[in-house]
């Protein structure tokens, strides 16, 4: 008889517990900062830090503040800049050439013979793209790299090369179709 | 046998141009030089290569795996020595090259062991894997692979299985010849599909600019007693298309971004059909098609091509004309230039027209749209091209998107009208393709995003963690001096707020840390400076006071005296 109370008591308490954590969740809800995460779902998400922020988010939660502006994002390009001061009704300004510029997709690439197995570049790897254990080969795995750059310099043999992204078959892309201009007179019978 | 036919919306009628290469039956092509044949040949997984260069293979045999459920696989298409494995060019817009499986022939045709199989003892299961491993797919064009497609739905009843014959696309007659000549092993292959696929009815549709095939297959269907529907079905562009024959024979329209299975239809080609039936029922799997050669040369014809076959050796069997400056593959409205003369046949090679500058004039240059309306009025699919092209040149995707882009299924009616010239299907597949990129990006950029907090997330963690641990100690450390004090009478312990309290247990844990820094220093010179003789501790002394003199090191715990000595 004693056990049975005490096990309703426990699970009595485990009830009150659950629902008030529930209801905590709900009702002391962190709500983001809507604007910030709009800013944050253009950016690229590559998290290279050459805005000077270390990293995506922190980026969209300065350029709410009016703290950093909208053309500091190297791998969002051009079209990035003109998402941003769209949502934000600024005004459209090329990309600064302070922090970069805007190059095609590579990925990092370990030559695995070289690697020490130190786990520096683990450490750097902001989205944890690269996997291995201390003193054994590292490998970045391609499909997870962003290409941000940031396990180059760590890496103490420096065995990390990146490698552009080749054009595929799933890659490429129709062309924006070209409207031929042809001189006016010689013109050919092409 | 006569239904009622409905009709969709729209289409053209361009000119036909199929009487060149009526005329001559089916011939088998000769077997060329070299044979390259793509691993990459339908929708889905690229099959894994299963031969290494060197090996020699027979006709028939498996050089390409199937990669996962959507993938099918790839044969030999003869006998012969594989002498390469890599990356050719293929006929693709894009001019890439991809993985290819090259064989030298040694002429003799040695086939694999051909079994033919008992499909009506086997589990339907098996039946698709064996179609999977004979590479099987769709014929029409959209190389989609056809066992997966043989698979029915499980909520929805299969109800009309529609064969398409209609082949509505100008220049190509390859269906209309193997309709007409191989008609009974296409009705056999119907009979598999059907028994596959269990549907209420089973409706063949053919355009009705082929009364040849329409007989032909009329006849068939009766021989093999069947109760499969002819149906020549009026010659319109794109009639040939799935969704526009589906609507023609069952009157069913398929709402876009759904499958023709969702509404209880499916449809296969005829040739599809053929080798189907040429893979259960002689064991053969997919080493050939029929290839309509045609456009700008002297010989017309359709012939039986093994896949893989240089085009350039090829195209020389309809001696084409000294002004050929090209070669389409597929049709003029959907067909595109082929990237390299030499690019192989392939699955997907259904025709190659022979391009010249007075068979296809080259387009007068683009003009502004002037809004007449006559795209909207061709387009099969009711959609109003002139809004899709202006939201796509404009690169608004989202408009465009809305303006039903993916309903789209590029048969260039409506580029065929406009009297602007615009290219309007270029427009749309930049679009379409600029479209699916972003959304590969944006799902990358979310994956990347989702690791990033995560990683974040577990740094603070672990930090978090070596706080708590530092703290506990320190706290440990501060309680056992307060017990001291006390013990010494001194009294007042220290009492103070809970984030007094933390600074405390935080300065109390430098401290300690510092503590133990000295305490390891000190032991250190203590090792190395234990046990030296007399003279040797002396000159160190001196040493020490020189450096300490020249301002060098502070006198106590110099680190490792021993180096010096
Ligand atoms: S520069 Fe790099 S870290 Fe900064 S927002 Fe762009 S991708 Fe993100
Ligand atoms: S930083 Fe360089 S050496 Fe160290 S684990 Fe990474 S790849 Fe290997
Ligand atoms: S047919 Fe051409 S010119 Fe006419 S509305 Fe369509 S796109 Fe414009
Ligand atoms: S190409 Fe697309 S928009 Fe143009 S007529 Fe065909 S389905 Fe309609």
């Amino acid at each position: 008889m004693d056990l049975l109370i005490a096990i309703a008591i426990m699970a009595l308490g485990a009830l009150v517990l659950g629902a008030a954590l529930g209801y905590a969740a709900v009702r002391f809800k962190v709500e983001g900062d809507p604007i910030v995460e709009k800013i944050d779902a253009i950016l690229p998400q590559t998290q290279c830090g050459q805005c000077g922020f270390p990293g995506c988010k922190p980026y969209a939660e300065a350029i709410a503040k009016g703290e950093a502006d909208i053309n500091q994002c190297p791998p969002g390009g051009d079209e990035g800049v003109r998402k941003l001061a769209d949502l934000l009704g600024k005004e459209y300004k090329p990309l600064s050439a302070e922090h970069g510029q805007e190059k095609p997709k590579a990925v990092a690439v370990i030559r695995e013979e070289l690697c020490i197995g130190c786990t520096l570049c683990i450490q750097a790897c902001p989205v944890d793209a690269i996997v291995g254990a201390a003193k054994q080969m590292h490998t970045v795995v391609e499909s997870l790299c962003t290409g941000c750059e940031l396990c180059i310099k760590p890496c103490p043999v420096e065995c990390i090369d990146m490698v552009p992204v080749p054009e595929t078959l799933e890659t490429w892309k129709w062309k924006y179709p070209v409207i031929e201009i042809k001189p006016a007179d010689n013109r050919k019978a092409a | 046998m006569l239904q009622k036919l409905f009709k969709f919306k729209g289409g053209i009628k361009p000119a036909y141009n199929k009487q060149q290469s009526t005329g001559e039956p089916i011939a088998r092509a000769p077997l060329p030089s070299r044979l390259v044949i793509p691993l990459h040949q339908s929708i889905g997984g690229t099959p894994r290569p299963v031969v290494a260069v060197g090996d020699k293979v027979l006709k028939g045999q498996l050089i390409g795996e199937a990669d996962g459920w959507i993938s099918a696989a790839v044969h030999a298409s003869t006998s012969g020595t594989v002498t390469d494995i890599g990356p050719y060019l293929v006929p693709h817009p894009s001019g890439l090259s991809i993985d290819c499986v090259v064989i030298e022939p040694d002429g003799e045709e040695r086939w694999i062991e051909r079994q033919p199989l008992d499909y009506r003892t086997m589990a339907p299961e098996a039946v698709r894997t064996y179609l999977q491993q004979s590479g099987v797919v769709g014929l029409g064009g959209a190389v989609f692979p056809s066992h997966a497609k043989l698979t029915p739905s499980r909520d929805v009843p299969m109800e009309e299985l529609v064969i398409n014959g209609a082949e509505c696309e100008p220049w190509i007659t390859c269906d209309d010849l193997i309709m007409r000549e191989r008609a009974a092993e296409i009705v056999s292959g119907i009979g598999l599909f059907r028994d596959l696929l269990q549907p209420k009815r089973v409706l063949i549709g053919i355009e009705d600019n082929k009364p040849e095939a329409v007989a032909a297959m009329t006849a068939a269907v009766q021989a093999a007693g069947e109760p499969f529907e002819v149906q020549a079905v009026p010659t319109l562009y794109p009639a040939g298309g799935a969704k526009q024959l589906i609507r023609v024979l069952t009157g069913k329209e398929i709402p876009a971004a759904r499958r023709s299975t969702d509404l209880g239809v499916q449809c296969f080609n005829v040739a599809t059909a053929w080798t189907a039936w040429r893979a259960v029922a002689h064991g053969e799997p997919v080493i050939s098609r029929i290839v309509t050669l045609t456009g700008n040369v002297d010989k017309p014809r359709n012939w039986e091509v093994l896949i893989g076959t240089p085009m350039d050796e090829l195209l020389p069997l309809a001696s084409p004309r000294n002004d050929t400056d090209g070669v389409i593959m597929g049709g003029p409205m959907m067909g595109f230039l082929i990237p390299a003369p030499d690019v192989p046949v392939v699955k997907a090679t259904n025709c190659l027209i022979a391009h010249s500058p007075t068979l296809f004039p080259p387009k007068p240059p683009e003009m502004p749209c002037i809004r007449c309306g006559e795209c909207a009025r061709v387009c099969p699919h009711e959609l109003q091209p002139m809004d899709m092209y202006w939201w796509s040149r404009a690169r608004n995707f989202g408009k465009a998107q809305e303006a039903h882009l993916f309903d789209c299924i590029e048969c260039g009616c409506c580029a065929y009208v406009c009297p602007a010239h615009i290219p309007l299907v270029q427009y749309f597949r930049f679009a379409k393709s600029e479209i699916w990129a972003r959304e590969k990006e944006r799902k990358m950029a979310e994956g990347a995003k989702e690791r990033f907090e995560f990683k974040q997330f577990r740094e603070e963690r672990e930090k978090a963690e070596k706080a708590e641990k530092l703290a506990r100690a320190a706290a440990a450390q501060a309680a056992k001096k307060a017990a001291e004090a006390a013990a010494a009478g001194d009294g007042a312990p220290p009492e103070a707020s809970p984030a007094a309290d933390a600074e405390a247990a935080k300065k109390a844990a430098i401290a300690a840390a510092l503590e133990r820094a000295r305490a390891q220093r000190a032991q250190v010179q203590a090792r190395n400076t234990e046990n030296i003789p007399p003279d040797k501790a002396k000159e160190i002394a001196e040493i020490d006071a020189r450096r300490q003199q020249a301002g060098l090191e502070p006198a106590v715990g110099t680190p490792a005296p021993g180096k010096e000595a």
